[in-house]
């Protein structure tokens, strides 16, 4: 790889530097360092892991349609649900921010690439591998894990579920760890050390304020997550009796450090989220973002909070009184700046001048949708009612709700928003719509009856269920069939505008006056290899007018 | 120009660096900060070495309650052994001692240590719950092939709230011959 950035340098010396395209053949792509290279990796990536998880989804969606074991056997069954969601999460969500992190930071910005270049590209190669090595489980003597994505002893680490599986899905997590922290030292050495000049961190967009803050929380407790299934490797394979209850260890200790790692983690998957959507609705608002400071302060809170709060995913493990009543209070505080968020996206939209194309349809029904997902949070921050929800399919609506049509919307959102700007072509508006529909019809349909199902009482993770659940379970299993085959329209509009769209030839601005909304609008449609060699000396205030 | 912002850039990638390996050690020092936390009065929790042997003090016999106790006996990752109890359920009064017989045998032709956890529904009275005499005080050794009875004895103490009416407690055998510290 050193010797490609040598012969790049000496190049530099030979002729003008701002004619360097990519480099030419398959290999380009392995040894890029070229921060848009590395972001179309990790959305192409994250794209293809999208419909692996998604296809996981649809197993486990055939399994549910009728009361019965119909296709796959339990521990199969069992199997998808916890691959389905580490793929989900570890594959295709984080992926998918951190590819639009790489494209999008150091075009808002200013900068001309990310930071640290080369680490980019290793972080990458190193989420390829580690996906690639928890996949490979699938095809293991036992089958991939199946105790569920949270890998919670003693379950976990009993030979009937995990096989031979667990030290595999373990290194795999380590890779992912390493790969995501690498990926977040490297975004804030872009936001810290490459902004143009003129960009004060409070003019910076919400997106990269965002991902910023993502950035922090993911160095604090992927390591802790890393410890912890290092822990598990230990109790299995050398003795130790960290969750052992023989050995004088505790299972509930492992509960408590893997969700001071997972609750941070569910707001690393929604943050960035919440950025994209405060760049998408002012400018088809065609008006500044409300509150832009007070939308940086709850970012911040959100991400403080998040590390206070994790013991409310365990109310029923036998905690004291003052420990349900403490995370219950913290939990509903949290409700506070996400509301200051959702307030500032709607009064953003309030006698703005809307239109209503792709993405902002789904950036709207993201707010709407998220919003009810976070209602949902909230009846299950009352500690009393939680041991009714525990455990069933209203805690599964509850976060379905708040990733499928909320960062994956957002994601697709982003999609339809940046893919004009960075090939150069229009996408097909009509396709885009009708996605957009689809989606937005059948993700309700999948996930509303769930909350009926989980109030009922049927528990989660399971292959067969009582006749009482069934007649959810199947509208439940046709909405998910739709949405699922919905999704096929996106990956025929991605194809279709990398390799020309509509034919119209779209302008540098893209969306009407986009260029106030961002520096990234003041480039040339498509966006050229090298971009911001000079840095940009003047950079658009309107997001932030409100603050000032 | 360019070099000294790749320097800044090296120094700061480093510093995050320093933090990140720091919460790896802190995903590790929250096993002893749990242990402390757990050994605040205010947090009452049932944890297996909280249930410690207590002398056997005479507590005036409530008659007039009367708390089913329920025993349950668990064998955990297929842990070769027979484990039963010879009383699944029992009719108390608070205050008075009780002896319960439970049966285990080795089903292997090699030593084995066990350890039995306990465990209780509900899991605050664990602070009632007084064992004079158990069988899960430490580890057990089982020679090959060997059956033992093993006697538990218990008195509820009087002072236990009036709304808890029955009471479940599990005890769960796991083989620790290979992660004994008694070898």
């Amino acid at each position: 790889m050193s010797a490609v950035v040598d012969e790049h340098d000496h190049d530099h010396h030979a002729d003008d530097h701002h004619d360097h395209g990519p480099a030419k053949g398959l290999l380009r792509w392995i040894i890029t360092t070229n921060h848009k290279d590395i972001g179309t990796l990790y959305l192409l990536f994250a794209l293809t892991m999208f419909f692996v998880g998604g296809s996981m989804a649809m197993v486990i969606r055939a399994e549910l349609f009728e009361p019965g074991l119909q296709f796959v056997d339990p521990a199969f069954f069992n199997s998808m649900t916890t691959m389905h969601a580490l793929v989900m999460v570890f594959g295709a969500v984080m992926p998918a921010f951190v590819g639009l992190a790489n494209w999008q930071i150091p075009l808002m910005i200013g900068a001309t690439d990310m930071a640290l270049p080369r680490m980019n590209n290793m972080s990458f190669w190193m989420l390829v591998a580690g996906v690639l090595l928890l996949a490979s489980t699938l095809f293991m003597e036992g089958g991939a894990p199946n105790g569920g994505w949270t890998l919670y002893p003693p379950l976990v680490l009993q030979p009937i579920t995990v096989g031979k599986a667990l030290p595999f899905a373990i290194f795999s997590v380590h890779l992912l760890g390493i790969s995501s922290i690498m990926g977040a030292i490297n975004i804030i050495a872009t936001i810290f050390n490459m902004r143009a000049p003129a960009m004060k961190l409070m003019d910076m967009p919400l997106f990269v304020w965002t991902w910023l803050i993502t950035a922090f929380l993911l160095i604090a407790v992927m390591p802790v997550f890393a410890g912890a299934v290092t822990m598990l490797l230990t109790d299995k394979f050398f003795h130790t009796s960290f969750f052992n209850a023989a050995g004088g260890g505790d299972p509930v200790l492992y509960e408590h450090i893997f969700w001071f790692f997972g609750h941070p983690e569910v707001y690393i998957m929604i943050l960035p989220t919440f950025g994209v959507a405060s760049t998408i609705i002012p400018v088809f608002a065609r008006k500044p973002l409300f509150g832009y400071a007070s939308m940086v302060w709850a970012t911040a809170s959100i991400a403080f909070l998040s590390f206070i709060v994790w013991a409310h995913h365990m109310f029923t493990v036998g905690m004291p009184i003052a420990g349900e009543l403490y995370f219950m209070y913290a939990t509903m505080i949290i409700a506070v700046p996400t509301g200051v968020k959702v307030f500032n996206w709607t009064a953003t939209m309030w006698k703005g001048a809307m239109t209503f194309e792709t993405p902002m349809l789904f950036s709207i029904s993201f707010v709407v949708l998220f919003t009810l997902g976070g209602f949902t949070g909230l009846m299950m921050s009352i500690a009393p009612s939680d041991f009714q929800y525990h455990d069933t399919y209203f805690i599964v609506a509850h976060f379905h709700y708040t990733l499928v049509p909320a960062s994956i919307f957002i994601l697709m959102a982003a999609g339809y928003f940046w893919l004009p700007k960075w090939t150069g072509h229009m996408y097909n508006e009509k396709i885009g719509q009708l996605h957009f529909w689809l989606s937005v019809i059948s993700v309700n349909i999948l996930f509303f009856p769930q909350h009926f199902l989980g109030l009922a009482g049927m528990p989660r993770r399971i292959p067969d269920y009582a006749v009482q659940f069934a007649d959810w379970n199947m509208i439940s299993s046709i909405g998910g069939f739709i949405f699922g085959a919905s999704q096929l329209l996106f990956l025929y509009i991605v194809i279709d505008t990398i390799r020309g769209g509509t034919g119209e030839k779209v302008s540098d601005e893209v969306w009407e006056d986009a260029a106030k909304h961002g520096l990234e609008w003041t480039l040339p449609s498509p966006t050229p290899y090298h971009t911001w060699t000079t840095p940009p000396t003047i950079v658009p205030t309107e997001h932030v007018l409100d603050s000032h | 120009m360019k070099d000294s912002i790749s320097k800044k850039n090296l120094k700061l990638a480093r510093t995050l660096l320093v933090v990140a390996i720091t919460m790896f050690g802190f995903g590790y020092a929250l096993v002893p900060i749990y242990d402390v936390l757990c050994e605040w009065k205010w947090i009452e929790r049932d944890r297996p070495d909280d249930i410690k042997k207590v002398p056997e003090v005479a507590y005036t016999v409530d008659v007039n309650r009367e708390i089913t106790v329920e025993f349950l006996t668990v064998l955990n990752e297929s842990t070769p052994m027979i484990f039963r109890t010879e009383t699944k359920q029992l009719k108390v009064h608070p205050g008075q001692y009780y002896t319960v017989n439970f049966y285990a045998e080795n089903k292997t032709n090699k030593e084995m240590k066990a350890r039995a956890i306990a465990s209780f529904s509900p899991a605050l009275i664990s602070q009632y719950f007084e064992k004079i005499e158990c069988f899960c005080f430490s580890e057990q050794t089982f020679k090959a092939k060997e059956a033992k009875t093993m006697p538990m004895r218990f008195v509820i103490n009087p002072e236990i709230p009036a709304q808890y009416k029955t009471i479940t407690l599990s005890y769960t055998f796991f083989d620790n011959t290979e992660r004994s510290v008694n070898n």
